[in-house]
């Protein structure tokens, strides 16, 4: 028997007001609409949240780890970006 | 949070081909044995050994194939159930059973693996679960006692996965033991209402406390002197505590839970030892074990000829489901994952049986 695999969706929960969608799982949908109810029923069976975000997961482009330096590590060369990096008197206040 | 862990899986199963043919193999290793070593978790894109990557996509399939299994035997008593309390109380217990399998199959996905074919090989019998779910559910107080000493055990076996090396399960397990708890104390209530019943309401729980006691112990595994994979799972940080010290951990738990609900462990070995500071208990029959691993448990065979039926049954509807959203919007109507997880999913489980 051939299966019918629906496609895979990266699901997001907002678990309040206020903060970021974060990331949660994935599940398997026919399509979006399906996919959002899924979601309800699965990641949100507790009040764990108050919006759903669901995108098909062959929809996402994420960063290669064999490029990790090249993305990354630039960014800590670059200490003058950091607060830390610039000396201020004691007697300077509020800074 | 870290990336998008199933769309990160697919990207990497080219990589790791790249890797494999030879450059970025030897850095790769190193930086999963660093990783491990400082107690970091390894994330789905990352480079892994392939024996890590085979025995997580293993160990997490048999723990998804548990879950939705372990729906069967509590199922059984949804209609039958005495109040409409404990009706709606275990239907949503095993609407969380569902849940935790989805919640692993999900992160057996970021590794590669199809959850279709997942499920093919259990119902082909290809691929195990928990043997504790081959044994039949005989009356209600069979509930509280699954709730109470199966959940119990399983708690004991999960909380120190929720620090599982590999990152997608030790998230999955944060989850499930969160509601975990929840299957414990449900079942220890309404054993403690049972217990304050009739005799023969309290002769019914000692009857599933007998038939239940030896068969959670096993949920442990053999013992440490037989489980020749343990050495390498702790060394990868996928396991904490060896079989034996799970085991010791839930009976030294549970004997006082047993007191205070007035029932007898049957064992007529098991007493306090001041000495260690745990008690001794006797051991499982490990023959009737290795038994029902192998597919001769009272219950297998009817287990998964009902996964089986339920796949075949509702194979229309995911069909139905496909050819509507295929007609509604042709744009997200693809049947299928990118074809380099799949051949790679293929790859990582050639190795079984």
């Amino acid at each position: 028997m051939t299966r019918h695999e629906w496609p895979l969706f990266e699901v997001f929960v907002r678990a309040k007001r206020g903060l970021n969608h974060v990331h949660v799982g994935s599940l398997r949908a026919a399509d979006h609409e399906m996919a959002l109810h899924h979601a309800r029923d699965l990641y949100t069976r507790r009040n764990e949240g108050v919006s759903i975000w669901v995108v098909r997961s062959d929809a996402v482009a994420a960063s290669d780890p064999a490029d990790k330096e090249a993305f990354f590590t630039p960014s800590s060369d670059k200490v003058y970006r950091h607060p830390t990096h610039y000396a201020i008197p004691d007697n300077v206040p509020h800074i | 949070m870290t990336s998008f862990d199933s769309a990160a899986a697919r990207s990497d199963a080219g990589a790791a081909r790249i890797d494999s043919a030879g450059a970025g193999l030897d850095a790769g290793v190193a930086r999963f044995d660093e990783a491990i070593a400082r107690d970091q978790r390894i994330e789905p894109a990352d480079d892994m050994p392939e024996g890590y990557r085979r025995t997580m996509v293993r160990q997490i399939a048999q723990h998804a194939h548990s879950e939705i299994i372990g729906m069967q035997p509590e199922g059984e008593w949804i209609t039958r159930a005495p109040t409409l309390r404990r009706k709606a109380i275990l239907l949503a217990k095993v609407q969380d059973e569902a849940g935790h399998g989805l919640y692993l199959y999900s992160a057996a996905e970021t590794l590669g693996a199809d959850r279709g074919d997942l499920t093919r090989r259990l119902i082909e019998g290809r691929q195990k679960y928990s043997s504790i779910f081959n044994y039949p559910t005989r009356s209600f107080a069979d509930v509280g006692v699954i709730g109470w000493l199966v959940d119990g055990a399983a708690i004991c076996n999960q909380v120190p996965l929720c620090r599982s090396s590999y990152g997608p399960y030790a998230r999955a397990m944060i989850r499930i033991c969160k509601e975990e708890s929840f299957h414990q104390r449900q079942g220890y209530e309404l054993l403690m209402t049972m217990m304050r019943g009739t005799p023969a309401q309290r002769e019914m729980v000692q009857d599933s406390v007998d038939r239940w006691w030896w068969p959670s112990l096993m949920m442990f595994g053999p013992p440490d002197a037989d489980s020749p994979n343990t050495a390498q799972s702790m060394a990868w940080k996928i396991k904490r505590h060896t079989n034996d010290e799970l085991r010791q951990r839930f009976v030294d738990m549970t004997v006082p839970q047993a007191e205070a609900l007035g029932v007898t462990l049957p064992d007529p070995g098991l007493r306090w030892n001041a000495e260690r500071g745990h008690h001794d208990f006797g051991q499982p029959d490990w023959d009737e074990l290795r038994r029902v691993i192998s597919g001769d448990g009272p219950m297998n065979a009817q287990r998964l000829r009902r996964r089986r039926e339920a796949d075949e049954d509702g194979a229309w509807v995911r069909e139905a489901a496909a050819a509507h959203a295929a007609a509604s919007s042709p744009a997200v109507s693809s049947t299928g994952v990118s074809s380099p997880a799949a051949s790679s999913a293929a790859s990582i489980l050639e190795g079984e049986r």
